[in-house]
């Protein structure tokens, strides 16, 4: 057993409201650049619906992920290493800009320019890729509230699979209709298949977070890792030529700060927190015959931090004791594995996604509540679960590879809590029976409503910092006299000042103080050799001693720059 | 290394005069030009990973590119073998093996002629994509041009060495007396100027087109070339890297990174 720990993040759908927030914010904080004009790292769909890039979930086109070879061993669907680098040089399967969008911007300046006429002035949309005159006919999220549903909503691979399995039609009528909203970012998978596609290795999995990360340096531009991501996150930046994807907002998280997204939510939908899991067992998890067994091989990957063994494991790989902490109060935790509510989003692409879904409830309500039913009575709302067929078979296709009892239970679930705390809320005892029959207690069901309704900041997002002192080695708290020249010696090195290894801080104050205190002039002639403080310095021109001397020796020569005194004077003047 | 101006014989019987351009151009510059091909791509690697890139415009464009980039690419691998077996094989070995003059040159023309033609097919397909796909016209960088000008020029005279030996049959010179002795005195730094300044104009022309776009090369988006991604089929499919270390091996610290080395104490 190898533990690591892996960021995750768990979404409620039954909050999403489909504001774009998170899209915005995202946008605005990672991909408002050249080249990054069509990437949403972050991104709302609306569902039934093609999703962005379109239909990306249709792999028998994109070939996206993974898949079991005749041996049934786990091979990329794309195919092995060999045929990719045969394939380097067109990418065979690649989605391209029209399949995302064009993207554009507005004539803005017409508007205020414009001469003086009979005619109001138009901004004329123009493209942000050729920059001519264009015509708009698609963009990230053009089917949002089932927009063209009827023209186009039969074009979701979901829907396209559902109706060919039940013969049945997802009528697109208003009275039928159902609709959620599905936030998506990349999934910091614990398999990713981008990663396996990659030629150059670039792309890498943080071991102490498990943020799945671009090297920017090392992408080569091979662009396999597109068609290898089966959820389409990885995006190719046009303009510098490499693959880009959401960080996690990494700086933010290593500080215990939550994601852009996640912070920015109004819905506040989004859970930060740890997970555990066995790194030594994603292979064999992931390897599982049938993809109704994934979920279930997920789980088994994941680990208990409250089980001491697990404690012990995770100690002894380095894992820090507050990390520790926070895997033991892990919302994610509890969501995905302690109430079982939370599913990973197609888990049959046996990428091991880490990030999750409570599947939503309210299409089902809000049916019932059309229909003139009591919407949060335990008995209604089970039996509306069980007969509402098709939005279950359409989560099912989602979250659970098809198996629409595993769905049907976490609904359940969610309906036992509406019912058991409306009971509560309205005076009336606990109704111990309700947990039961979705085999909870009512305590553990509180405390699940706890989490997932009142949902306090400090309980959605437990994010532990990054420990950055490790790795440094708790740094200059060694012998700081130990390094080339050792002290006094510090412009020996072999090729001029600030060649070879640095001085330590320590030492090089220890010096300019020993000058300072012992020396009969000022300080900053000699010992500084006339550098000037920046903090000083108003950003024109450069002043004498910007760039320091080169050290000569013992001669003190007279143009090593003026005494701060006079510095300060020129300054005034300027 | 002989005296520049001396008289030198070369078969069959003709008689050179090398005078001080020949040194130059093939005594000289081949080095100049390594120099600059190994400084430049060292520099580069150090200070400009992340504009090493292959700058794909597949995003914009693929039904011409499916096509022409493996043509151009699969033919240019052609041509490098074929570049192999030419300057890096000496005759007496292919004699010594049983292979005729005549066999070898047959081999060579029919296998180079169509790997040649395709690589042309391929960087002309290529260039017309470039030019009338708005897009990708609009990507492309003033150093784009100047490269492509040289890369086509160098196949294009590259070719024409070839067809003049289809053409001339019998006559045709045999570059594995002059070219080749050449380029393999360069490795042993004493270079055949002589057999080289023996050989006909349009393999001068080819050489020095040739030798320029290795000069240009480091400087351009054909860097990528040099890290083609064979460690692919050896390296485990995940990739685990610890922050802590990700500026191993690099020639700057990373932006953020703590202002003093002590990791290696």
């Amino acid at each position: 057993m190898r533990v690591m720990a892996q960021m995750g993040m768990v979404m409620n759908l039954d909050k999403c409201i489909g504001c774009h927030t998170c899209s915005v914010t995202c946008k605005q904080a990672w991909t408002n650049r050249a080249g990054t004009e069509y990437v949403w790292f972050n991104n709302v769909e609306t569902r039934p619906g093609q999703g962005y890039p379109r239909r990306y979930e249709d792999q028998d086109r994109w070939y996206g992920g993974w898949t079991l070879n005749r041996r049934g061993k786990l091979a990329l669907k794309a195919g092995g290493r060999v045929k990719k680098l045969f394939g380097i040089f067109a990418s065979p399967v690649q989605p391209e800009l029209k399949d995302y969008y064009e993207p554009w911007t507005y004539d803005y300046k017409t508007l205020v320019d414009a001469p003086l006429g009979d005619d109001f002035p138009v901004a004329r949309p123009k493209s942000l890729i050729t920059g001519e005159d264009t015509k708009i006919t698609w963009s990230a999220n053009w089917d949002d509230n089932l927009g063209g549903a009827q023209d186009h909503g039969h074009l979701d691979p979901i829907v396209e699979k559902v109706r060919r399995e039940s013969e049945d039609k997802i009528k697109f009528a208003y009275e039928q209709t159902f609709m959620f909203y599905l936030p998506r970012i990349c999934e910091h998978c614990l398999n990713p298949s981008c990663m396996a596609s990659c030629p150059s290795g670039a792309i890498y999995k943080r071991v102490e977070d498990g943020i799945v990360l671009v090297d920017q340096d090392r992408c080569r531009g091979w662009r396999q890792c597109v068609t290898g991501c089966p959820y389409k996150k990885i995006y190719f930046n046009h303009k510098t030529g490499k693959a880009e994807k959401c960080t996690f907002c990494y700086p933010r998280v290593e500080v215990g700060l939550p994601t852009v997204c996640s912070e920015t939510c109004v819905g506040r939908l989004r859970y930060l927190g740890l997970f555990l899991y066995d790194a030594d067992a994603v292979t064999a998890a992931a390897s599982v015959t049938d993809p109704q067994d994934l979920y279930d091989a997920q789980m088994d990957v994941l680990l208990d931090p409250h089980d001491p063994r697990v404690q012990a494991d995770a100690r002894a790989q380095g894992i820090p004791e507050d990390w520790l902490d926070a895997a033991r109060r892990s919302p994610v935790y509890a969501l995905a594995k302690v109430y079982k509510v939370a599913l990973p989003l197609h888990p049959e692409y046996r990428t091991m996604p880490m990030v999750w879904y409570v599947p939503p409830l309210s299409p089902v309500v809000d049916l019932l509540r059309d229909q003139g039913h009591d919407g949060e009575d335990a008995g209604t709302l089970f039996g509306a679960i069980d007969a509402l067929r098709i939005p279950v078979e359409y989560l099912a296709e989602l979250f659970t590879a098809g198996d629409t009892e595993r769905v049907t239970a976490v609904l359940r679930k969610l309906a036992a809590m509406r019912s058991f705390m409306r009971g509560i809320s309205m005076g009336g005892a606990p109704d111990e029976a309700i947990p039961e029959s979705v085999g909870m207690d009512g305590q553990s069901m509180y405390d699940m409503y706890r989490l997932m309704a009142i949902a306090k900041y400090s309980e959605r997002y437990v994010i532990p910092t990054a420990h950055l002192e490790q790795a440094h080695d708790l740094e200059e708290l060694g012998c700081s006299l130990d390094f080339d020249g050792g002290p006094g010696m510090q412009d020996s090195a072999p090729f001029g000042e600030a060649s070879g290894r640095p001085v330590p801080v320590a030492v090089d104050t220890f010096n300019a103080l020993r000058d300072r205190q012992s020396s009969d002039t000022l300080a900053e002639g000699t010992s500084l050799r006339g550098r000037v403080n920046l903090l000083n310095w108003d950003g024109r021109g450069a002043p004498p001693g910007l760039f320091p001397d080169r050290h000569t020796g013992e001669t003190d020569s007279p143009d090593r720059g003026p005494a701060p005194d006079t510095l300060a004077g020129a300054e005034d003047k300027s | 290394m002989r005296a520049p101006g001396a008289m030198l014989e070369t078969e069959p019987g003709g008689v050179v005069v090398l005078n001080t351009w020949d040194t130059v151009l093939w005594g000289v510059l081949p080095y100049v030009m390594v120099v600059v091909l190994v400084g430049g791509l060292v520099w580069r690697y150090r200070y400009d990973q992340f504009g090493w890139t292959t700058r794909s415009s597949q995003l914009y464009e693929s039904r011409l590119l499916r096509i022409a980039s493996p043509l151009f690419h699969f033919g240019l691998l052609a041509v490098i073998a074929g570049h192999f077996f030419g300057l890096v094989i000496p005759m007496a070995w292919t004699a010594a093996v049983g292979m005729s003059q005549e066999f070898y040159h047959f081999n060579a023309l029919l296998v180079g002629g169509i790997a040649g033609v395709g690589t042309l097919g391929g960087i002309a397909l290529l260039i017309y994509r470039r030019r009338t796909t708005g897009p990708v016209f609009m990507a492309t960088t003033r150093n784009d041009k100047t490269m492509y000008v040289v890369l086509t020029a160098a196949i294009v005279f590259g070719l024409w060495t070839t067809l003049a030996s289809v053409f001339e049959g019998e006559h045709g010179h045999n570059y594995r007396e002059t070219v080749a002795p050449w380029f393999r005195s360069l490795f042993i730094f004493q270079p055949d100027i002589a057999a080289m300044a023996a050989a006909p104009f349009s393999f001068h022309l080819h050489t020095l087109v040739g030798m320029a776009l290795f000069v240009i090369w480091p400087f351009t988006r054909l860097v990528h070339a040099f890290t083609a991604p064979l460690h692919y089929l050896f390296r485990p499919y995940i990739v685990y890297r610890s922050r802590d270390r990700e500026t191993k091996g690099r020639g700057w610290s990373a932006v953020g990174t703590p202002d003093r080395d002590t990791r290696n104490r």
